[in-house]
């Protein structure tokens, strides 16, 4: 039942990766990475058993929500949903026998963070120490919002009403009289 | 003055963090395990098959539990240090071999030499859950009452040995005296 992969898998993404860019230094590079994916199979590899999806739809939909908001601590880059490291199928697979067990998503959540911390949340928790994270953005948009208003005031009372004196008042009317077809008072 | 000084200051405070942030390493998480119990186990040991391994046989004493496996690259660079560390008796390393083939891991001990004790087989890495283990090789210290005191993630280097393991192992064996 055992398959082997691990090194194999994660040089096929390196592969992928490098397709999207295109180029001749990444042509060869890719070349080397399936030449090294082809070796693979003589190196030691990571013992890994095959993910079995659950039969029960319920919980396969739950999976999918669940692992969407965890980190692959080994990728970190990428939810439990996404990854295709060996730790990430071994956590998927935990989760699948506690939410068999009637587990709750909470405590699950639980069981993860005693373990990998609030690192594994890609939701970061509300807490003393991220607050900045969660509320930083809003101060700076607080803060763009009160220097944009003080400008913004600060010009219009720069503009001063002043009235016309005669001599001004007799060149804008002449102006206005010289435009064809405009009546002037 | 203040206009062109405001920005200044906005820019050298934002270069200060982001060259804080270039010196660390992201892949170094810090575990929520430190003085917190090690997680019980009780897996079957790699030479003996037949012979199980728990947790509470080290009781009584400060350990090391090396995370390794013979598909592990770094595992390889710390291997030498750990023969090393290991005959020079400060302190006992327990294996815990993690996903990793019988045959391979055997191989590997009768190549290389053996640093361990004992090592225990954590076939489908069950036990690594527990131990919130990321990426081998991981290193724990736990002390007599089976609390863990220290992780290292990455290979042990005689710098990471003297600076960060060996003054704990020396501080735990001489409260316990």
């Amino acid at each position: 039942m055992n398959k082997l992969n691990g090194m194999n898998k994660s040089g096929r993404v390196a592969c992928r990766r490098g397709w999207k860019g295109g180029g001749k230094p990444l042509f060869l590079t890719c070349s080397l990475v399936m030449l090294i994916c082809l070796c693979a199979p003589f190196v030691n590899a990571q013992v890994q058993e095959e993910e079995v999806p659950s039969d029960d739809p319920v919980i396969e939909a739950r999976l999918a929500n669940l692992s969407k908001e965890l980190r692959c601590l080994q990728c970190q880059n990428q939810t439990l949903a996404d990854s295709p490291a060996g730790l990430a199928a071994d956590l998927r697979r935990e989760i699948r026998v506690q939410m068999k067990a009637g587990k709750s998503d909470q405590e699950i959540i639980a069981f993860l963070t005693q373990r990998y911390g609030d690192f594994i949340l890609y939701k970061p928790r509300v807490t003393y120490t991220t607050y900045l994270l969660w509320f930083g953005p809003f101060i700076l948009l607080l803060g763009g919002l009160y220097l944009l208003f003080h400008f913004i005031k600060q010009r219009r009372d720069s503009f001063v009403e002043k009235p016309l004196s005669a001599d001004e008042r007799r060149r804008a009317e002449e102006l206005l009289a010289s435009i064809p077809g405009k009546e002037t008072t | 003055m203040l206009r062109y000084l405001i920005p200044l200051v906005l820019f050298l405070v934002l270069a200060v963090f982001l060259a804080i942030g270039l010196t660390r390493d992201p892949h170094e998480l810090k575990s929520v395990l430190i003085n917190k119990p090690g997680p019980a186990f009780r897996l079957p040991q790699l030479k003996a098959a037949d012979k199980m391994i728990s947790n509470e046989d080290m009781r009584g004493k400060v350990w090391l539990l090396n995370v390794w496996a013979s598909w592990c690259v770094a595992c390889r660079e710390e291997h030498p240090w750990l023969i090393k560390y290991a005959e020079s008796g400060v302190v006992p390393i327990y294996g815990l071999n993690y996903k990793d083939r019988r045959e391979d891991a055997l191989a590997w001990l009768e190549d290389l030499g053996d640093p361990y004790t004992v090592s225990a087989v954590d076939l489908d890495g069950r036990v690594a859950i527990d131990y919130g283990v990321y990426g081998a090789p991981e290193t724990y210290v736990i002390d007599q009452s089976g609390m863990i005191r220290l992780k290292h993630v990455g290979p042990i280097t005689p710098d990471v040995w003297s600076k960060e393991i060996l003054p704990v192992v020396q501080e735990l064996n001489r409260q316990g005296k």
